[in-house]
């Protein structure tokens, strides 16, 4: 470590401008650092070709961006979390939850096999959903901020009692019977596509600007680069993070709308087991798990990366029963890939 | 005294004092952290701050900045009260602080780093990139600061870090700013150019409150030192008016005789005795070329040289750190396999290593477990560590070391910097070395505890074993019997015992002949050679 820093002073000190120069180089490649898992995703393309004629099609390629989707919108809750240096492990839960407690407040209470409270009108599921969101998002920022819980644990216990919550509330079973606000975003296409994936253009883009272009989503950075200095500019530390928890929070709420509605039911195990691939997705896309790294752009390409290597495996007939060895394969390979491509450490 | 440049504002000719503070009183629970302090800035005036850990500079610093409340007394910057807690605006345009502590994130670029927070108007306004270098780029500029705006902080060199720093710190408006420590880090080279800054910024007007540990730069730098003790005001002088002996006085409340390191007894027996240390041709690439020492039981022996000359990691080679490319090291006749931090201390080094947060301490663990580190094989049979013999072993070493902790069990990060250090120190006695190689043993450390530190130094070497002392600190330096300079990676000189400041500091600095670069260092050298006067 410190062998490396006192190498380069010399350097500086004597050789100023060539010194000067190297840095310029080396910013200008680390503008195109969130874009090191492009070529990857080029090749995989190649290789769809080559393996089936039926990957080049609109169809397919809509059908892998639809089902990355919900997936991609917990990696974009996930990516804003980790740069500013948290954790949140329960959005796996809360897609699941979220949905099923805002169905069970608005479903009439007899006549169906999902018998729900009918305490609201129909037409509020959506909000109430958002909501839910909201609340988890808010009561982990809480006991992480408020109370100084270790948030890895904090969010793993949420995980688990969200999860149980849903399987109580929905007995189990999936939910099929949805009203139809609910299912409208999921199942509809705009202009051809289906507007899940017009929704998740959008809010990625949405992120990615407030991230590069706003205070305070640059504020992000600092606190995950150095909560201390962050906070003697002047930044609202804790307030900052809880929103970004509770932002989190809501995405995956409304991955869990988009999903329902994809599937037309909420299933018991809804995003059961989700958290590691968009762990791995985000990492992969360059983000860093110590927080402070990484960009929105770089997370939706690690999701992208991931999705169709699934995908070109399935046209190439892969035995299913490899799949998730691939899978894991996969994600080793990818990480490797990208802190080469990158030229920087995940530590 | 007191009516010197830091009286108060009398006449209506004399600028009202950019920073001034009466009676501030602060207390954390049981203890109190300052009792009934003062402190008054000039217009334009380097005031240095001065005091042993534990003193309450920290305390009055955080109090100035408007981070904590005193719990009695008043505070004025240029006349007018001190604005709410809390109005962290309008306490930065009154008093900027440069901390100990960096807080430059070095993931962002440095034009991000200076306009943190604010690099736009408006919160949902977005932020103009090619603006704000521009900005960013001015505002260097006006401190002649040169370093590119788009490049990443962590990209940069520690002193770069600093000047950034100081530049956002002054862009925010204000004419009185606060370093705290800020020489820690940088070599000499580094100080001589942060310290040329800061005097041009004297020159446009700002005041600075300087905190340091190294006394020899108050001097080189400021022209009014103030002096607390045990949470209180001591002493306001002229920095002209009081010398090092007086200086030191206030600070530890004691007559100091023995500032400058024990004389030690004679030395002339030293070249009969066995060599405990021999380096040959050791070659690091890019780092040293053909290094030879060799250092004799019962000697103490310097390595000097700049940040950049390799010194460091010379000494940390022979503790293992680095793998030679050329080259062998030798402890009593056994050689050392470089790069092997295990062989290293199976022959017998012990290393007290540069940077105790980063190399030296787990420091949420206990002082007994950090102090005990590197030798739990001795702590109990079969690879077990016996709690009763580690509290035993620990408190040995507190007593030997005399480690202010209130208990074995206490965690590290609960003592002042300087017990801190004694425990490194310690872990690194603990396995009774033959060699002891200390890396700048006292950085960051008061004087009482650098004084301690270096006299158990020397007394290692006393009782028949070597020590090498790697530092560029004149004070370190002064116990060795004799010091080796390094410049560049290349042995360059060597003194024996008696050397005078300025030599040693000329060939630190690479400074030959007439070609004397325009830097502060011989000055300065040699008024610290007439200040410790040996």
């Amino acid at each position: 470590m410190s062998a490396t820093t006192d190498l380069t002073e010399p350097i500086v000190s004597t050789a100023e401008p060539a010194a000067a120069d190297a840095k310029r180089r080396r910013v200008d490649l680390g503008r195109f650092r969130d874009l090191s898992l492009v070529p990857a995703i080029l090749v995989l393309c190649l290789i769809g070709f080559i393996v089936s004629p039926a990957f080049l099609t609109a169809d397919n390629l809509i059908g892998v961006a639809q089902q990355s989707t919900e997936l991609s919108l917990l990696v974009l809750a996930t990516a804003l979390i980790l740069i500013c240096g948290r954790m949140d492990l329960s959005l796996e839960s809360t897609i699941g939850v979220a949905p099923v407690i805002a169905v069970w407040l608005v479903l009439p209470t007899s006549g169906a096999r999902f018998t729900g409270l009918g305490l609201l009108p129909e037409w509020t599921a959506v909000p109430l959903c958002l909501l839910v969101g909201v609340v988890i998002g808010a009561v982990n920022g809480f006991l992480i901020l408020k109370l100084r819980l270790n948030g890895f644990i904090v969010t793993l216990g949420m995980l688990t009692m969200l999860r149980g919550l849903q399987v109580a509330l929905s007995e189990g079973q999936s939910i099929v019977e949805l009203p139809s606000s609910f299912t409208y975003l999921g199942k509809s296409s705009w202009l051809g596509i289906p507007a899940a994936i017009w929704i998740c253009v959008v809010l990625f883009a949405l992120g990615g600007s407030a991230l590069a272009w706003l205070r305070h989503g640059r504020a992000l950075y600092a606190i995950g680069g150095n909560p201390e200095a962050a906070r003697t500019a002047g930044i609202r530390v804790d307030r900052i993070v809880w929103i970004v928890l509770i932002l989190g929070s809501v995405l995956a709420a409304f991955a869990g709308i988009l999903y329902s509605g994809h599937y037309g039911s909420i299933s018991a195990t809804q995003g059961s087991g989700w958290i590691f691939q968009v762990f791995a997705a985000t990492v992969i896309g360059g983000v860093s798990l110590n927080g402070g790294k990484g960009s929105i752009f770089g997370a939706l390409t690690g999701v992208l990366t991931l999705q169709l290597v699934v995908n070109v495996m399935t046209l190439a007939g892969v035995p299913p029963l490899w799949n998730q060895f691939l899978n894991g394969a996969i994600i080793i390979v990818a990480l490797i890939i990208s802190r080469f491509a990158s030229g920087e450490k995940q530590e | 005294m007191a009516d010197t440049a830091t009286g108060p504002a009398t006449g209506p000719g004399t600028p009202a004092p950019v920073a001034d503070a009466t009676g501030i009183s602060k207390r954390f629970g049981a203890t109190v952290a300052l009792r009934d302090a003062r402190i008054t800035v000039a217009p334009g005036e380097a005031h240095a701050l001065v005091g042993r850990n534990g003193a309450g500079k920290s305390t009055l610093v955080s109090v100035l900045t408007g981070l904590q409340q005193p719990d009695s007394g008043t505070l004025r910057f240029s006349g007018a009260p001190a604005p709410a807690l809390g109005d962290i605006d309008a306490w930065r345009s009154r008093v900027a602080c440069v901390y100990q502590h960096s807080t430059v994130i070095g993931d962002l670029t440095v034009a991000e780093n200076l306009f943190l927070n604010r690099q736009s108007a408006g919160v949902v306004q977005p932020i103009r990139w090619k603006q704000l270098r521009r900005r960013a780029e001015e505002l260097l500029g006006e401190y002649g600061v040169a370093v590119d705006p788009a490049a990443r902080a962590r990209e940069l060199t520690v002193e770069q870090r600093q000047f950034i720093e100081i530049a956002r710190a002054l862009s925010f408006g204000a004419r009185f700013i606060i370093l705290d420590e800020p020489t820690a880090k940088l070599d000499a080279r580094g100080i001589n150019r942060l310290f040329d800054k800061l005097r041009d910024l004297q020159r446009q007007g700002v005041a600075f409150l300087f905190i340091s540990h190294h006394l020899q730069e108050v001097y080189d730098l400021c022209t009014t030192v103030t002096v607390y003790r045990d949470a209180a005001h001591i002493l306001t002088a002229p920095v002209a008016e009081l010398g090092h002996r007086a200086l030191v006085e206030a600070m530890t409340g004691e007559s100091a005789s023995t500032v400058t390191a024990p004389a030690g007894g004679p030395m002339a027996s030293r070249s009969g005795s066995a060599e405990l240390l021999a380096i040959s041709g050791l070659t690091l690439t890019g780092v040293c070329e053909d290094v030879s020492l060799s250092v004799r039981s019962g000697e103490v022996v310097g390595l000097a040289g700049a940040t950049a000359s390799g010194n460091v990691q010379v000494g940390e080679a022979i503790a293992g750190l680095h793998r030679a490319d050329e080259g062998r090291i030798t402890v009593g006749g056994r050689s050392v396999r470089t790069g092997s931090v295990p062989s290293a201390l199976a022959v017998g080094v012990g290393l007290v290593p540069e940077d105790r947060h980063l190399q030296g301490l787990v420091t949420n663990r206990s002082v007994a477990e950090n102090a005990t580190l590197t030798v739990t094989d001795q702590l109990g049979p079969f690879g077990t560590v016996l709690p009763a013999r580690t509290k035993a072993f620990a408190g040995r070493m507190i007593r030997d070391l005399d480690i202010k902790t209130p208990g074995a069990a206490t965690p590290v990060s609960a003592l002042s910097g300087g017990n801190q250090q004694k425990v490194v120190v310690a872990r690194a006695l603990a396995t009774d070395p033959h060699v002891l190689v200390a890396i700048r043993p006292t950085n960051g450390v008061d004087v009482k505890s650098k004084e301690f530190l270096l006299r158990r130094i020397r007394q290692v070497a006393d009782g028949g074993k070597a020590a090498l002392i790697v530092s560029d600190e004149l004070d370190d330096l002064k116990v060795c019997d004799r010091v080796v300079v390094m410049f560049h990676g290349r042995l360059v000189a060597e003194f024996d015992r008696g050397w005078k400041d300025d030599a040693l500091v000329a060939a630190i600095e690479g400074v030959t002949g007439d070609t004397v670069p325009a830097t502060a260092s011989p000055a300065s050298a040699s008024t610290a050679a007439d200040e410790h006067g040996r």
